[in-house]
């Protein structure tokens, strides 16, 4: 199995640390993972993104054209990664402050309201688990538990106690994942 | 303790420094490679292992701070991305012309001048065919992933050890800022004085004892016939290299009728070009480089006989493709193709060149 | 009487330190750096520190200064012996370093290096060496240079519209608080030589006390590139270079 992602969207919307997380869930599961950001002065403000592959074999490039799976999060990503997913792959995006929906027929769609649960729940720090979540629900890659240990990993210890109120966020996301076309 | 960690490849390299006994090191910041310095300073190595992390006031003074650290017989590096190497230039002749073993790391971005931050490999002729005035090599080593990046730390101190040489990683933007999981090693413990001496020799201004002849480190001498007679040693030395320290990696090369030349992160990419065209039926091969000082002419020499065309990757304007054709010595077509300004090829771009330029062209 | 009467015991007046070497000097008669060499190799011995210091030595007339003094020696590129004497302290704190430079070496091409480790408060001597030109090139203009002062590559003096100012590099590392003792001499005369060895003494054993930065400038001659004798030499030192380069201590905390 390898999957090749494309996590895009604004700098602060915790792309690379969703990527991050979703990385180490590989390792934790004993999979090879690379984890490939855009980077420079493109990161301050602008949009961020990173390739993420998850495989049961050696990795061969970390820097791809095409993606099993985007997972979009802002206009400007959506018009350039759109494109570059692999027929019969996987588009994910959160559809608030998108005004250019996608029209690909050869790809499945699912749209999470991600921002909209976490200005809900007032904790706008869970916005990338929520879509997280949304994407193992569509794509169970990795486990859960995984997920978590990937979680305990990446986060400082001094952030170990936002562990639970992220999983309730990435078991939300599971629930909010909808198909779109 | 050994362990199994999610890293970058610039981190990875301050990792390795720590846990490979580095006593010193010694940098300016620089993009795409100030991870390096930022991680041994939250690390700060000196509480656990004693090793000292300093920035300098410049890439001048901070190859010079490594010349010396490595005159003192340390383990002493410095890290740099290609603007900030060039500054590096005098001191790493000197280091050279010393005969002081050091690491230098270069995380290529992409030039000529201020040029951009994204990932290049147009430094190649820099590292291998001299960068600063007169003759010398440097043993250059171009990891290809993170968990190279990690383990060519403490080979490169090994080496520049045992050839009294400086040594370096060329490595890029790309391996430096991507992370991937690494095998941690355990911690080495630094050397003291008296094991250097045991290993290596007693050449290192430690404070002279009575017991011996003071040490000098220096790089001059005025007298021509002399100069030669040490430029002489020198080149003995690279022979002996040359001779044991060739390193480079296959992949499907066996029944190869193509073969794809290329290190570091074009060979990544590289990697899956030969998997593209593998699924076409065409028989790829990749050698990949893993020493660009010293270059492994014998091993593509000795794939000629069964090629019919070779293609070398770099993210430059054709720099590597040199020593390809010297190896190849004209028996077969040796195309280049580069990427350049930071722009990364892609495996299909690679594999489009090796259909319609190599092999119909 | 037969010489040999005369080398004895107890006739013994002077003799010539055990840290400086038996290798003839390559210094122009009448040169200043002999008489600093003599200095510091003295110094040495006497506090007994020879195996525990490193010196670094620096491009100029100076280059072969390891050649003189039986201590372990790096000789550094052009301006860069504070960064190497910087690595050296930070590798072994408990070590004497010290770096020789001229004034082309620290104050032209090397002033980052010497501003930034005297910035950090490395624990390290300098010596700098000022005779207003550049010696071991050919007597070229050093930033040190006086106004109107000849040389081969300001022929008809140094002027400041075309070349600038004399720069008084010791005035400036004075301000900088990682300097402990921050001092100017000569060492023209018996009287002068002296003092700068209790300035030099005191240099090794601030080095011993940690204390930082010990800067001393010893205004010298160089009567090749003066093109004077060396008598004329330490006249025209006292004369022009003194009053711009006035002697004395400028910091000692």
């Amino acid at each position: 199995m390898t999957e090749e992602i494309i996590i895009a969207g604004f700098g602060g919307q915790g792309v690379l640390s969703m990527g991050k997380i979703l990385a180490y869930s590989g390792i934790m599961q004993d999979q090879e993972v690379s984890w490939m950001p855009s980077y420079g002065p493109e990161m301050r403000g602008g949009t961020a993104n990173v390739t993420v592959i998850l495989s049961d074999s050696r990795i061969s490039s970390p820097i791809i054209q095409e993606f099993d799976t985007a997972i979009i999060l802002n206009q400007q990503s959506m018009d350039k990664f759109e494109p570059m997913v692999k027929p019969g792959g996987l588009l994910i995006y959160d559809p608030n402050g998108i005004t250019r929906h996608p029209v690909r027929k050869d790809i499945a769609i699912y749209q999470v309201e991600a921002a909209e649960e976490a200005a809900r729940t007032k904790n706008p720090r869970t916005f990338n688990m929520i879509v997280l979540g949304a994407f193992l629900k569509v794509k169970p890659i990795v486990k859960l538990d995984n997920v978590i240990k990937g979680l305990e990993k990446s986060l400082p210890e001094r952030h170990h106690n936002l562990i639970p109120v992220n999983k309730e966020a990435i078991l939300k996301g599971m629930e909010l994942a909808k198909k779109y076309s | 303790m050994a362990e199994l960690k999610l890293m970058k490849g610039n981190e990875a390299i301050a990792e390795a420094a720590i846990r490979c006994g580095c006593d010193g090191y010694f940098g300016y910041p620089i993009t795409p490679q100030s991870e390096i310095m930022e991680t041994l300073m939250a690390r700060q190595p000196w509480d656990e292992t004693g090793m000292v992390v300093l920035q300098a006031e410049s890439e001048v003074a901070s190859i010079n701070m490594v010349y010396g650290g490595a005159a003192c017989g340390k383990r002493a590096m410095t890290s740099s991305s290609s603007p900030g190497i060039s500054l590096m230039q005098e001191g790493i002749t000197y280091i050279a012309g010393s005969e002081l073993p050091c690491l230098i790391v270069n995380v290529v971005r992409g030039g000529p001048g201020l040029g951009t931050i994204q990932p290049a490999q147009s430094d190649y002729f820099q590292a291998v065919k001299g960068g600063g005035h007169g003759d010398y090599k440097l043993i250059v080593l171009a990891p290809a992933s993170v968990q190279e990046m990690y383990d060519f730390v403490d080979l490169a101190f090994e080496l520049a050890f045992k050839y009294r040489n400086p040594a370096m990683i060329l490595s890029d933007g790309v391996i430096g800022q991507m992370m991937e999981k690494v095998q941690i090693g355990d911690y080495k413990p630094r050397l003291t004085d008296e094991e250097v001496v045991k290993r290596y020799g007693s050449w290192a201004t430690t404070g002279k004892p009575s017991t011996r002849e003071r040490n000098i480190i220096t790089s001059l001498d005025l007298d021509a016939n002399s100069q030669e007679l040490f430029n002489l040693k020198l080149l003995k030395k690279y022979a002996e290299i040359e001779k044991n320290e060739i390193r480079f990696e296959e992949i499907s090369c066996t029944d190869a009728e193509y073969l794809l030349v290329a290190y570091g992160s074009s060979s990544r990419i590289c990697q899956k070009t030969v998997d593209l065209a593998r699924e076409k039926g065409i028989k790829v091969g990749l050698l990949r480089p893993i020493t660009l000082y010293p270059y492994p002419y014998g091993a593509i020499q000795k794939l000629v006989p069964q090629l019919k065309g070779i293609l070398a990757v770099e993210m430059s304007a054709g720099q590597m493709v040199e020593d390809v054709r010297l190896a190849v010595n004209g028996k077969v077509p040796v195309l280049h193709y580069g990427r350049m300004g930071g722009v990364i090829p892609t495996p299909n771009e690679v594999l489009k060149v090796l259909e319609d330029k190599l092999i119909k062209g | 009487m037969d010489v040999k009467d005369i080398i004895k015991e107890e006739n013994l007046v002077y003799s010539k330190s055990k840290v400086l070497t038996d290798t003839i000097m390559h210094y122009c008669p009448g040169c200043t750096h002999g008489v600093v060499h003599k200095v510091i190799a003295e110094v040495i011995e006497e506090l007994g520190i020879q195996d525990k210091t490193i010196g670094v030595s620096p491009v100029g007339c100076a280059v072969f200064a390891y050649n003189y003094l039986d201590i372990d020696w790096q000789e550094a590129a052009h301006g860069r012996a504070p960064a190497l004497a910087t690595a050296i302290n930070r590798l072994y704190p408990d070590k004497y370093v010290f770096t020789y430079q001229g004034d082309g070496d620290l104050a032209s091409i090397g002033t980052a290096e010497i501003i930034h480790a005297c910035n950090r408060g490395e624990n390290i001597v300098v010596i700098f060496i000022n005779n207003g030109i550049y010696g071991m090139t050919g007597g070229q203009m050093a930033p040190t240079t006086l106004i109107d002062m000849p040389t081969s590559t300001t022929p008809y003096g140094r002027k400041v519209d075309l070349n600038g100012y004399p720069l008084k590099i010791t005035d400036l590392v004075a301000q900088l608080p990682g300097t402990c003792f921050v001092t100017r001499h000569s060492a023209h005369t018996p009287a002068a030589v002296r003092k700068l060895k209790k300035a030099v003494t005191k240099a090794f054993q601030n080095t011993r006390r940690k204390k930082g930065v010990s800067f001393i400038e010893v205004v010298s001659t160089c009567n090749s590139g003066w093109k004077l004798s060396p008598v004329e030499s330490n006249n025209w030192m006292v004369e022009h270079m003194f009053p711009y380069y006035p002697l004395g201590d400028m910091k000692d905390e």
